[in-house]
């Protein structure tokens, strides 16, 4: 690890003055179970690095009837597990972080760092960038490209490693972002992108804003499930997931939201899958009719042609879960 | 001249039972030292500029910016410019500082350039590479009678890749000087008797200069044998700097470059008549162990002795770092490639694989009859006769198969030294320059002696993992717990003898009619006639007793050849891909058990392995870059606790496997478990996976091809 100034402010304000406007030269340190891998393998080598561990406010888990969850980034993870609020009301938020299981990265490991955290593609890991070139050259879709992306891919192919994005999104989730400007709000679903030019990053914060707040509208009426598809319990991301939140009317799907997570650069919003879902009652068949929607147009690689079939059962058995009618 | 055998079974104090490692408490509270954690006054750190190409070679190479940092005290040029590098992570240069981040500075102050060469990773296809040639030919019987006589007949391919030894602690050392020419190395080493002679021959010192010590192994797995350039380079910049220097690998080098267990692939054609017996067999197999080709080849067809065969193997060169052995080398490979050829042979025949292999059990060898005996209990425990079903029956996403493979391995006791010590004070210790793997070897040593002298545990001492002490060989290839137990009891024997002269005059009778029998020396079948062992041994005098012991040497203490049974119970999700172990079930023969625990230990130990490269591992070599891809302990991946289903361990003992003698038992329990597992999986879901690791791509592919869905 090369060496790089530390910073440790206790404000909001002044955590994103220690930042710098130019990426990589700083980096936010929260649990740093990922930074700190990043650093060591100097996939990034920031000149300082800003601790916001200790700054005020950016914590803690609490639930308004009206608006909802507020969670701080700063949140571990085993906490949101253990709050009751998320337990009774958010099951996919629960299922999502028993996906992560790493006792060490739940232990230290934060809701905004699980957001936040750089791809897991093992060629941006060996340096070669998020768009992965060698020689000018894009590296993936001649390369070892088994756990990479099958929607929207192209030019960039890694996935979207977060595992409580999908769900997240998948409820309304809005995450307040604060930079030297001032603060604003997004959608969660629009807070990813898939870059297409090496200088861009994986999403919209600019390289001196932090995320604040994150905000989780009321579940009432609604139900939720996460699904991951994994060849490993131990710690190790999805192959694929999905995340379903179904406003119900009775046993009928009045709206539903279904996110698929670790098959596309962004979280994948599938509104077809959603749509198939609208006015049906969930049966085996309907959330398989889901699974079919939500990978309509995907565009395999060489060796991730299952990922495919992952995903579509994936949906599937998010849908079901969430109603009860798990089959496995 | 004592007589030279174990104990009676109704003498036994230690042997046989269920010990505790004795270095357990040591380990688990972090007091154990092993040689990463040694920490010298004013020691420096080293690092190694690494060749992040596969195949390239060096056209530019300027160290003088590291050179002159502050805080470097070598630099060591390994590899200079013109030199063609052959794989990824190879050593370039290797730098010593005066702490890690210097070192690191330094390293990346060196200027490098290459120039790119082709490179070829991907073995599978070996029409595509550039360099390959047979290693193996032979022909026994007349195989093609055999071919056109057999009654039901296979063709199949199967593939197996390559893996690394993932060693927990890695590959490296502390060394230090004591003036010009005397070398201390903390190693982490399978071989401390016989390091210090690399070390020597290298650096140019007499042998007896160099001492190795290794109290402590955070695990090699075969691939710790050597001293290693990065060792030699740690010992040069040591004395360079007249400074103590640790050097041990990055965790990318660990993976990529310090262990690699060579692929297999294999085209079979197998054929038996209809009642099952196996008359043909012919495979061309191929595979590679990186830039040295495959280091031998599997030894096919594998414990089935088929009467009329054809076997060809095929060496392949990749640019990769040279295979070393793991853990049973080339077994598992051949196991899986023969028992999935066999599996699927036994389902054409519609016969249960059980059946199936007991009726080919007479081709299994001498020791067939145990085969058998194993076959039926490894059955009994995991409940086949009552759940096996034909393949790919089942009901729902989630399909449940049982599979079967046997083994066999040599084992056979290396050579060892042992010096035993006895104290006026009775205590008593041994000395070996042996090292403990993390197997219990030390364990059993302390069982041995205390057996010999009719002492607790607590009264002996062991000292081992030191090239000071008399040699022994290095632990590989099951070779140690049959080397230093035999030539701990011929040494305690003879000490013991010794004990008996001193004490014969005061007991009134000649030394040859005395015996140790609850903790006493008496007089043979005259309880009233002893001495208590502290009594007898303060007539030793004020110098100690010392005597040693060898193997080999008189009398049967060791044999060799072994063979076990593992069954695999799957549940493989049809949707997914994704397989899950349920249970296994290993039996195991080894002969004479010194420590039933620490046996049982070995095969739990085996099986996790197994499970691990059966559903995970493989090295993973990008066919763009030339690369090893995952280099780390995240995609590298390995099982946890709930990866691996219920283990159950079944060790064969009694007269017919204590007569034998010692055995050793590192290797074979590893070798079954992939194939078995496999074979588990082809029943789940009716169609065979030709590939290990069963990852779920791997698994809805061969669905795809057809099978239960």
């Amino acid at each position: 690890m090369r060496a790089f100034e530390y910073a440790s402010p206790e404000t909001r304000e002044d955590a994103v003055k220690l930042l710098s406007s130019k990426a990589g030269e700083t980096a936010v340190l929260a649990g740093g179970t990922d930074l700190l891998s990043l650093m060591k393998d100097e996939v990034v080598t920031p000149a300082r690095v800003v601790n916001i561990k200790s700054v005020e406010g950016l914590g803690g888990i609490s639930y308004d009837a009206g608006s909802g969850l507020r969670i701080g980034p700063l949140l571990k993870l085993d906490d949101l597990e253990a709050d009751s609020r998320v337990r009774s009301d958010y099951p996919s938020l629960q299922q999502a972080v028993d996906g992560v299981r790493s006792p060490q990265i739940r232990t230290m490991g934060t809701v905004g760092g699980d957001l936040c955290q750089r791809p897991r593609c093992w060629y941006y890991r060996h340096g070669f960038g998020l768009l992965a070139k060698w020689q000018g050259k894009a590296m993936v879709p001649d390369g070892d490209n088994r756990y990479h992306a099958i929607l929207g891919a192209g030019p960039a192919y890694f996935v979207n490693p977060s595992s409580l994005a999908p769900a997240l999104i998948a409820l309304g989730a809005r995450v307040n972002i604060l930079g030297p400007k001032g603060s604003r709000t997004v959608d969660l679903a629009s807070f990813y992108r898939a870059p297409s030019r090496e200088e861009e990053s994986e999403n919209v914060l600019a390289a001196d804003e932090i995320v604040t707040d994150i905000l989780v509208p009321t579940a009432a009426g609604r139900k939720s499930a996460t699904y991951e598809v994994r060849e490993k319990e131990a710690l190790d991301w999805p192959l694929a997931a999905a995340a379903v939140s179904l406003q119900m009317s009775g046993s009928t799907v009045k709206e539903a939201r279904v996110v698929l997570g670790h098959v596309a650069p962004t979280p994948w919003i599938s509104k077809s899958a959603g749509q198939a879902l609208k006015g049906k009652t969930v049966s085996p068949e309907t959330a398989m009719q889901a699974g079919e929607a939500a990978i309509a147009g995907a565009t395999p690689l060489s060796r991730n042609r299952y990922k495919i079939q992952l995903a579509r059962v994936a949906v599937k058995r998010a849908v079901l879960r969430a109603t009860g009618m798990e089959e496995v | 001249m004592p007589e030279y055998n174990w104990p009676e079974p109704s003498k036994r104090r230690h042997i046989g039972k269920r010990t505790s490692r004795l270095d357990g408490p040591d380990k688990t509270t972090g007091h154990a030292t092993y040689s990463y954690d040694v920490n010298r006054p004013g020691m420096l750190f080293a690092k190694i500029l690494t060749c992040p190409h596969a195949h390239a070679k060096i056209t530019k190479l300027d160290v003088s910016a590291a050179k002159s940092m502050a805080g470097v005290k070598s630099v060591r040029i390994t590899q200079d410019v013109g030199t063609e590098i052959q794989w990824e992570l190879d050593e370039i240069v290797a730098v010593a500082a005066t702490s890690e981040e210097v070192a690191d500075d330094a390293i990346r102050a060196i200027q490098i350039e290459y120039e790119l060469l082709p490179h070829f990773v991907t073995e599978e296809h070996k029409d595509k590479a550039p360099s390959s040639e047979v290693a193996k030919e032979e022909s026994t019987g007349d195989p093609d009678a055999a071919a056109a006589a057999a009654e039901v007949k296979i063709k199949g391919f199967y593939g197996i890749p390559a893996i690394s030894h993932c060693c927990m602690e890695p590959h490296g050392q502390v060394c230090e000087w004591e003036g010009q020419d005397q070398l201390t190395a903390w190693c982490s080493t399978q071989a401390v008797s016989g390091l210090p002679g690399q070390f020597a021959d290298k650096l140019e010192i007499p042998t007896s200069n160099v001492r190795v010590i290794t109290p402590y192994m955070g695990g090699g797995f075969g691939s710790k044998f050597s001293a290693d350039r990065w060792g030699i380079d740690c010992a040069e910049m040591a004395k360079e700097a007249q400074a103590p220097v640790k050097l041990f690998l990055e965790r990318n080098a660990e993976l990529a470059v310090a262990g690699d267990r060579p692929s297999a692939y294999a085209k079979i054609e197998v054929g038996a008549k209809k009642d099952g017996t196996l008359t043909y067999w012919s495979s061309e197999s191929w595979g590679s162990g990186g830039i040295a080709g495959s280091r031998g080849s599997p030894p096919l067809p594998y414990v089935v002795e088929v009467p009329n065969r054809r076997q060809k193997h095929i060496s392949v060169v990749t640019n990769s770092a040279t295979a070393r052995a793991w853990r049973a080398p080339n077994h598992p490979q051949a196991c899986f490639l023969t028992m999935s050829a066999l599996e699927d042979l036994a389902a054409a025949l519609k016969m249960e694989p059980l059946d199936f292999f007991l009726k080919n059990v007479g081709l299994m060898g001498e020791r067939s009859d145990i085969y058998e005996s194993e076959l039926q209990k490894c059955a009994d425990l995991i409940g086949w006769k009552q759940r096996w079903h034909p393949r790919g029956e089942g009901k729902g996403p989630i399909k449940q198969g049982l599979g079967l493979a046997l083994h066999t391995w040599g084992g056979r006791a290396h050579n060892s030294n042992c010096e035993v010590t006895v104290y006026p004070d009775g205590n008593v210790e041994a000395k070996l320059g042996s090292q403990d793997l993390g197997t219990g070897t030390k364990t059993v040593i302390a069982m041995v002696l205390a057996e010999t002298f009719g002492l607790g545990l607590d009264d002996v001492k062991v000292h081992i993992g030191d090239s000071r002490y008399p040699a022994s060989g290095g632990s590989g290839g099951s070779t140690t717990v049959g080397g230093v137990s035999s030539s701990t009891r011929r040494a305690a024997l003879n000490a013991l003898a010794q004990v008996f002269e001193k004490v014969a005059p005061g007991l009134d009778a000649a030394a040859d009619q005395l015996e140790i029998e609850n903790g006493a020396i008496q007089v043979k079948g005259t309880p009233d006639r002893s001495l208590s062992w502290r009594k007898a041994a303060a007539r030793i005098g004020p110098t100690p007793i010392t005597a040693s012991g060898k193997n080999p040497g008189p009398g049967k203490l060791n044999d060799s050849g072994v063979g076990g049974v593992q069954m695999a119970d799957v549940s493989v999700d049809v949707e997914t891909g994704v397989v899950k172990i349920n249970q296994l079930v290993a039996v195991q023969d080894c002969g004479l058990i010194i420590d039933l625990k620490t046996a049982e230990s070995q095969v739990y130990g085996a099986l996790i392995m197994g499970a691990s490269y059966a559903l995970m591992e493989e090295k993973i070599l990008d066919p763009v870059s030339g690369r090893m891809l995952n280099a780390d302990m995240e995609f590298y991946k390995l099982p946890g606790i709930g990866d691996v289903g219920k283990l159950e361990v079944h060790m064969m003992t009694g007269e017919r496997h204590d007569k034998r003698g010692v055995i050793g038992l590192g290797e074979p329990p590893v070798i079954s478990t992939g194939a078995a597992i496999s074979n588990a999986v082809a029943n789940a879901i009716g169609v065979r996976v030709p590939y290990l690791p069963l990852t779920p791509d791997r698994v809805l592919d061969a669905l795809a091809k057809g099978g239960a869905a």
